[in-house]
């Protein structure tokens, strides 16, 4: 308990002091609400509109959530296509090469309009075309960069095909595909916001932030924005916490157990 | 020779196409009788490698032909002849070391109360009782290679070829498994195909070195070293040891200029 508040310590003395000097610094140099709230207005802000807060926040994970399901299945299942077929893989690679570097939050208007501007689904939309590149790409990755070896050795027990990939290259996906999700879960929590600034139901972060900075309520979109990071700070550790489990020989984990 | 395991004949191995062809090996004859333990051993790029994949059906001849157990040898990779050992152990990072053992039984589809009594029995073999529910990682390369014997051992192969398997280990511990190796060759009769490039390991442990040139690869003369069984570590002391040992050196500058080409394998 001690040890670990000892190695704790460093960075919440840091938090600590970057809160507090924020607070100093507003008050000393007279800055305005509308510019940067002190920590202590937004902390207000947060125990004044809390059920609120909790609520949209919700239904913004909601809308994650459910869009990362949605693109990190397309995506798994496209990346198997991929790799199994070479055929596949001529046929959707540039694609997905060229759907990457399209700005797909420039679709948000064109989903809203397709799913609902007040359906969840049309966000979820938005976060599933953000996330599946990434995700498609890592697990493409993860079943090819397979060691030669490891191929030789399947190929000298006459393994099939179908062994080859679910004792050999699914597992060797896996780290990949975690990573993949991992960094996801942040980019989804993004989607989700920024499609919901192109409007849609007032029940949400982004509508919450907007709604409330166009009123010159500051202190309460602050209160929002610590909503958005602690769920996806959240979201992220979910995701950081079944990999634990479910690939626990994964290097990742061994370095955090020897420390 | 009726009790020949693997027969080599005629073969030619050319890498690549058109002007970008590199003969690697040529006229390659080679037959090895059962139980025999051949070592395969040239300068870099002779192709023993190369021969070592052919018998063991991870490449194909360009002309030629290889029978094992007087089939080809695509039909007894299929049948499951082979256990190969490799330069790296390769062992999977998210299995243990008994899930490692048990793969090439489960890929021959073997039921889970036979696979986990063999693996334990070829663990025993390679003495590594007790690190069954390790992973790889946990182990010193000299225990990961083991490990790599124990899997190539467990589905009972009819002949082991190896790759350099203790290439990449210190000299003490090459040593110790030379020893393991001969105790495991005398115990369970496997004949081995055994590619090196120290012809002090060549000549200890081997019935038979097979001495090749470089550019193209070809066998330059197969040595018969019958050095008393079983070998240890006074053989590394025996004067005839080193007789052996000059004997290959010397031939693998070219100094002998007994007959090239032919290569035949006597019956020890």
């Amino acid at each position: 308990m001690s040890k670990r508040f000892a190695y704790n310590a460093p960075a919440v003395l840091v938090f600590v002091g970057v809160l507090g000097l924020w607070e100093l610094a507003v008050r000393a140099f007279g800055i305005q609400q509308f510019l940067l709230p002190p920590p202590s207005s937004i902390a207000g802000a947060f125990v004044e509109h809390f059920d609120e807060l909790v609520t949209v926040g919700r239904n913004t994970l909601t809308e994650a959530v459910g869009g990362l399901l949605i693109g990190g299945v397309a995506a798994l299942v496209v990346a198997f296509a991929i790799a199994r077929w070479a055929t596949a893989s001529r046929a959707l690679l540039p694609f997905a090469i060229a759907a990457n570097s399209v700005p797909i939050i420039a679709f948000a208007p064109i989903m809203n309009n397709w799913f609902g501007i007040l359906s969840p689904l049309s966000k979820m939309m938005v976060v599933a075309v953000l996330v599946f590149f990434p995700i498609m790409i890592n697990t493409l990755r993860g079943l090819t960069l397979v060691d030669q070896g490891s191929l030789e050795l399947m190929r000298s027990y006459a393994a099939t095909e179908l062994a080859i990939f679910t004792k050999v290259r699914l597992p060797n996906a896996l780290p990949y595909i975690f990573t993949a999700f991992k960094v996801s879960a942040t980019l989804s929590l993004i989607g989700a916001i920024v499609a919901e600034y192109f409007g849609g139901s007032r029940s949400a972060l982004g509508q919450f932030i907007i709604t409330e900075a166009a009123f010159f309520r500051f202190a309460n979109a602050w209160a929002a924005i610590v909503v958005a990071s602690v769920v996806s700070i959240a979201f992220f550790l979910i995701i950081l916490a079944i990999e634990r489990v479910a690939i626990p020989w994964h290097s990742s984990a061994r370095i955090a157990d020897s420390s | 020779m009726s009790d020949s395991v693997v027969r080599v004949r005629g073969v030619d191995k050319v890498f690549g196409t058109g002007t970008d062809k590199t003969p690697a090996l040529q006229h390659i004859d080679l037959e090895i009788p059962k139980g025999a333990f051949v070592s395969l051993i040239g300068p870099s790029g002779c192709g023993k490698s190369t021969l070592l994949r052919l018998i063991g059906d991870l490449t194909q001849p360009s002309v030629g032909a290889i029978d094992v157990n007087g089939k080809t040898a695509h039909r007894a990779r299929l049948d499951r002849d082979y256990g190969m050992v490799f330069q790296a152990p390769v062992l999977f990072d998210w299995r243990t070391v008994q899930g490692n053992v048990e793969l090439p039984l489960e890929v021959s589809a073997k039921d889970k109360a036979v696979r986990a009594a063999r693996a334990r029995a070829m663990l025993a073999l390679v003495e590594l009782t007790g690190f069954e529910r390790r992973y790889p990682w946990q182990l010193s390369g000299g225990m990961q290679q083991r490990v790599a014997i124990a899997r190539a051992l467990s589905f009972e192969p009819a002949i082991l070829l190896m790759d350099e398997p203790f290439g990449a280990l210190d000299e003490m511990t090459r040593e110790r498994l030379n020893l393991e190796l001969l105790r495991i060759w005398k115990q369970t009769g496997t004949t081995i195909v055994f590619v090196t490039h120290s012809i002090p390991e060549a000549v200890f442990l081997s019935t038979h070195v097979a001495v090749m040139s470089a550019r193209p690869g070809r066998i330059l003369e197969v040595i018969p070293v019958d050095l008393p069984q079983p070998r240890n570590d006074l053989t590394r002391e025996d004067e005839r040891y080193f007789g052996f040992i000059k004997r290959v050196r010397e031939r693998l500058r070219g100094r002998d200029v007994a007959r090239p080409g032919a290569a035949e394998v006597a019956a020890s």
